[in-house]
């Protein structure tokens, strides 16, 4: 194999995998010693929460690809009527995504977009 | 190492764990979420000229949507190697609070090294909501195994739809492409929901949801970074107020 044909996987070895496992070694290091119910521990899983809904209402706001085409607006709509839906079922998260998803479709359908 | 000791018969199934996980991981909802997820990974592969061998080996090494995203976008564009490196590597910041936090849910005396490493690696959200959910629901010595179990589970279908969604490419249209990248936000707000039985991480979920995008908005460096610091350390401070005073 020539260097033109290995480079896109020096690169993903190199460039992506490692400064991107770093994160999940290093938490096993910072876990050594932590009791489940530490007070540390409610600490840094309401850090990883609030990173998460902060991903997730980037992805809403800011669209990627081709949701960007659906519009601002809609995209609310879908994920209200998502939540909607998932509280009315008890707390279903397959009704909820279901739902969400479905809104999202349909109203495009019916748009046209 | 830790010196391996006998297993007594009852006490540690490593097997019944891992085999406990590949079922709970195989009829979670997320795996709905994780074939949508990554058939939109392999359909932006395909399109940006990545070979299908290589978008697996990112979905097996990296193992987190919004990073491959990042390097299939940014090395597709030309970027830097060292410009890729660092928006890969800011992206994974997240998973750090998310291996401290499961790590001590599913470490017993007798975990191995290798399986925790090989928890970390599958640690990332649809795994890590899974296992804080239903890992305490099984014996401590089998919730390791358990953990991987799911992991194994969900890269098992992800790097499936990887293959898909390169393969499809040409032919899937783009308003599905655009609800299957509807799917992530909408399973993570439902999951998180359901999940948040603490005071600071319902209030930490709300912290987020409202600074994520303001942050970005204003274009503040490092906004995540500063979203998860902030909104989580905001939420456990009520929390703990909350707890003093009763």
């Amino acid at each position: 194999m020539t260097w033109r044909e290995l480079a896109p996987y020096f690169i993903l070895l190199v460039v992506c995998f490692l400064p991107h496992e770093a994160w999940r070694w290093l938490g096993i290091m910072l876990s050594r010693g932590l009791d489940e119910a530490s007070e540390v521990v409610v600490w840094v899983r309401a850090v990883a929460v609030a990173i998460l809904a902060g991903v997730v209402a980037k992805i809403v706001v800011f669209a990627p690809g081709a949701l960007a085409g659906v519009p601002l607006w809609l995209r609310f709509s879908a994920a209200a009527a998502g939540m909607a839906a998932f509280f009315l079922a008890r707390q279903s998260v397959l009704v909820g995504v279901a739902a969400g998803t479905g809104c999202l479709v349909l109203a495009e359908l019916l748009l046209g977009g | 190492m830790a010196p391996q000791t006998k297993i007594e018969p009852g006490s540690a199934r490593p097997l019944d764990g891992f085999l406990g996980g590949l079922k709970a991981g195989f009829t979670s909802v997320f795996q709905l979420v994780l074939i949508g997820t990554f058939v939109s990974i392999g359909t932006l592969a395909h399109d940006l000229g990545f070979s299908a061998t290589w978008v697996v080996l990112s979905t097996l090494f990296i193992w987190a949507a919004p990073a491959q995203v990042i390097m299939i976008t940014a090395l597709g564009a030309g970027a830097a190697p060292l410009e890729v490196a660092i928006a890969v590597s800011l992206s994974a910041v997240r998973l750090l609070p998310m291996v401290v936090s499961v790590v001590p849910v599913i470490r017993s005396e007798k975990t191995r090294p290798a399986g925790l490493i090989l928890a970390a690696h599958f640690t990332a959200v649809s795994m890590w909501i899974e296992t804080l959910r239903l890992a305490p629901t099984r014996p401590r010595p089998e919730r390791v195994a358990f953990a991987n179990g799911i992991g194994t589970s969900f890269t098992a279908t992800s790097v499936v739809a990887t293959i898909l969604g390169h393969y499809l490419a040409a032919v899937l249209p783009k308003a599905l492409v655009a609800a299957l990248l509807f799917l992530t936000p909408m399973s993570f707000m439902t999951s998180v929901t359901r999940n948040s039985r603490m005071l600071s991480d319902r209030l930490a979920f709300i912290a987020g949801l409202v600074l994520g995008p303001l942050l970005a908005y204003y274009k503040v460096g490092l906004d995540l970074l500063w979203t998860g610091l902030l909104g989580g350390t905001a939420a456990y401070l009520v929390y703990w107020f909350r707890k003093g005073m009763r």
